[in-house]
């Protein structure tokens, strides 16, 4: 019997449209869509993809309960055995939807899942114990090497096989542990892993430790009114004609921008450099992404001590950890410099 | 730090401390559907909440609907 598949998939995916169609409301459409189109070649004649489910990155986020139900409902009526999410390579609003989508087809329709992410995707660290998730490039241009590996392991998974380990299959670890046999006891496994450790030697570890990337939190601020605030933003609000260059996505770099005589931001003034959101809103007004008027105004109303006078901003779309993680201290280093006693930060 | 956007999911996986939940992704303190003096009005409210937040001391993750 022909396995029944259904796909998730975005706006882009679906040829609708960019950001600026980001907040397309989910439909169905019978078969193949997109993507779909490799995976329906991949998977012969063993399974068929019976419709995609297609659903805008940011209506999916801004109202994530109400659209996993709609997507959810749509799916249900075509009785799948399996569900592909993406892949999502490093989008992250797209990823966070396969992540929500997979988890919510696991618990309410009962049916395996397969999607594929770049490992820096917040969707990974929110849904990989739901779902199994390939590691793909972060790019669409990987799209050929992400489906023969999320096609091989989704008839495996219909077909109810043995699934191997993440190293096999090409999925990223899902931090589920599974018994098996081993040839030589734990005692000796582990002095032996002590041994090549002490000699410097290669070895692999059997319960790798998971990396929690936390920071205790700041002490409150004791008087706002004495209080400098500095705005620092992953929206990409930079001043008119973006003189830095920060790029639209994967951004290399961050920019420091003086807030002197300027009490409002406005077109004449401002714009977005983000290329992952529609940035009609942004360039319209970018208070609404970077709050000056407001702050402004509370600054000579003595609500606050001061708005320290530069502002710091980056483009947050498919930015790498690494270079997100250089920006920060860099940033931080000159707000402490500075003597700046608190931070908001908005993302888009 | 105070963390402010919109898909607070991102954000508690990011390890934010200090998080408050605005309006839109591309418009996170503001709302075109609004004439000009409401919207920054509601602006005002969501940078009040921040400013909130920052003088509110936290022993983890919160989040300040």
């Amino acid at each position: 019997m022909t396995i029944r598949i259904v796909h998730y998939i975005n706006q882009f995916f679906a040829g609708i449209g960019g950001e600026e169609k980001a907040d397309h409301k989910p439909e169905v459409r019978e078969g193949v869509v997109g993507p779909g189109i490799a995976f329906q070649q991949a998977f012969g004649e063993e399974a068929e993809i019976v419709a995609t489910v297609i659903c805008g990155d940011t209506y999916f986020n801004e109202n994530m309960a109400a659209a996993t139900d709609e997507v959810i409902s749509m799916m249900e009526k075509y009785k799948p055995d399996l569900v592909i999410c993406g892949p999502a390579f490093n989008a992250g609003r797209y990823g966070i939807a396969c992540g929500a989508v997979a988890e919510a087809v696991v618990d309410r329709l009962g049916v395996p899942v397969v999607s594929g992410m770049y490992p820096e995707n917040p969707g990974v660290d929110m849904y990989k114990k739901s779902a199994y998730i390939i590691e793909t490039s972060n790019s669409a241009a990987g799209m050929r090497k992400a489906v023969p590996p999320m096609a091989r392991l989704a008839l495996k998974l219909a077909r109810g096989e043995k699934i191997g380990s993440p190293e096999e299959e090409g999925y990223i670890p899902r931090g589920i542990r599974q018994n098996e046999f081993a040839a030589e006891r734990g005692s000796k496994r582990a002095v032996e892993m002590l041994v090549k450790k002490l000699k410097g030697e290669q070895y692999v570890t059997e319960y790798p430790m998971p990396v929690f990337d936390r920071v205790a939190p700041g002490p409150a601020v004791k008087d706002i009114k004495k209080a400098k605030i500095a705005l620092v933003s992953s929206g990409g609000p930079v001043p008119k004609g973006n003189p830095d260059r920060i790029e639209s996505s994967s951004a290399s770099k961050f920019g420091r921008y003086s807030l002197q005589g300027i009490d409002d931001l406005n077109p004449e003034n401002s714009e977005t450099a983000h290329g992952g959101y529609d940035p009609v809103y942004a360039n319209e007004d970018l208070d609404r992404v970077l709050p000056v008027d407001v702050l402004k105004e509370m600054e000579k109303a003595g609500e606050i001590g001061s708005l320290h006078e530069y502002w710091y901003a980056t483009v947050g779309n498919g930015t790498s950890v690494a270079n997100a993680r250089r920006f920060a201290a860099e940033i931080a280093k000159e707000l402490n410099a500075a003597g700046v006693d608190a931070v908001i930060l908005t993302s888009t | 730090m105070v963390h402010m956007c919109t898909v607070v999911p991102i954000s508690l996986t990011v390890g934010a401390n200090r998080i408050v939940p605005t309006v839109a992704i591309p418009h996170p303190l503001g709302n075109p559907s609004l004439n000009r003096e409401d919207e920054k009005k509601l602006r005002r409210k969501l940078v009040e909440k921040a400013l909130n937040a920052l003088q509110t001391e936290v022993s983890g993750q919160t989040v300040f609907e």
